[in-house]
């Protein structure tokens, strides 16, 4: 029976190697895609910024407006196409009368010409509270932004609590954003 | 043969001096010490966006931000190790080509040579019962009679 074990290690492997793969299957349908890179920037202070106002009615985005409220920065820009797909869904949110008062939605236009930001806003609406350009994407680099859309979600005391990379879909703001908000505005 | 190792020769040249720098004059640093070490260190970090390149080899919007970035921070005056860890703080270790030895990756660093200690203590293992159970076929030594039988064939043979 002893002589008989090398036949079966392969088979073993194969086994093991397909259980770690239907796993890594299920985690991707939840959501945990192995090529979203963790972010080392959850728990810690939102970086210091001042960027000024895209759009004449709406005041810019600054670190300083942060503290006191929960806030979800939105990375965006007139050339992102998934921003376009993202944009309807933080519409919805904004008018949902649970969130109503309790998130500022602060945008950020990410490089991008400040005259094609505005004409998107004009054509689909703006959601935005404030919103500030970030033409050379600086501030970007300092939140560690690698494409738009991203958003952060971040608490009243100024800390960054959760990162989304890429756009919303409506199953990540009923799944992760909403509960979150719900814990932070406690 | 020959037409291999040509073909073996040429892809290898490829693969080492094919690697197109993406740094645009107009980044360039005046100070040629300066911009050396800001090239060492582009080599070892990691565009982003494209994942598998490098900051100095990738064509991307965010890798040219980094180096333009990288650069300010040298003529700033930090040391390599600052300008490095400036990124780290951002964009965590993945920035980085080179894995950091630590808790969290040393899987990623011992898991290899474990693997091949595995595989040396199968084979040894493999060879050693093999030897121990007498040949190959692992079989028994030859009876008396089978020892006569073989011994009057073998004669047979040689006189036929």
């Amino acid at each position: 029976m002893m002589r008989r074990w090398p036949t079966f290690l392969p088979i073993g492997v194969f086994a093991v190697l397909v259980c770690f793969f239907a796993w890594r299957l299920v985690l991707i349908t939840r959501g945990d895609a192995p090529n979203l890179i963790p972010s080392v920037m959850i728990d810690k202070p939102a970086p210091a910024f001042d960027l000024p106002p895209l759009v004449l009615d709406r005041p810019g985005a600054t670190g300083a407006a942060l503290t006191g409220k929960v806030t979800l920065i939105n990375f965006f820009s007139s050339w992102c196409i998934p921003c376009r797909a993202e944009h309807p869904l933080l519409i919805d949110l904004m008018n949902r009368s649970e969130i109503k008062g309790r998130l500022v939605l602060m945008g950020i236009d990410y490089k991008d010409k400040p005259e094609d930001g505005r004409g998107w806003l004009n054509r689909l609406s703006n959601p935005y509270e404030v919103i500030g350009m970030d033409r050379d994407g600086r501030v970007g680099i300092d939140f560690g932004v690698y494409g738009v859309p991203e958003s952060y979600l971040i608490d009243r005391q100024g800390r960054i609590r959760y990162k989304q990379v890429g756009p919303f879909t409506p199953e990540d703001i009923q799944g992760k954003l909403l509960p979150l908000l719900a814990e932070l505005s406690k | 043969m020959k037409l291999g190792a040509l073909v073996l020769g040429l892809f290898l040249l490829l693969g080492t001096g094919g690697a197109a720098l993406a740094v645009q004059p107009d980044e360039v640093l005046k100070d040629p010490a300066m911009e050396a070490r800001a090239r060492t260190l582009g080599r070892d970090l990691r565009c982003m966006v494209c994942q598998n390149q490098s900051i100095d080899d990738s064509d991307a919007d965010l890798a040219r931000d980094l180096r333009v970035l990288l650069r300010q921070r040298l003529v700033a005056g930090d040391t390599d190790e600052q300008a490095k860890q400036y990124l780290v703080d951002r964009y965590g270790d993945y920035v980085l080509l080179k894995p950091p030895f630590k808790t969290t990756t040393l899987v990623l660093w011992l898991g290899p040579g474990c693997l091949l200690l595995c595989g040396i203590w199968a084979a040894v293992m493999f060879y050693r019962r093999r030897s121990a159970s007498g040949g190959p076929e692992g079989g028994q030594p030859l009876s008396e009679a089978e020892r006569l039988r073989l011994k009057r064939l073998l004669s047979n043979d040689r006189e036929g």
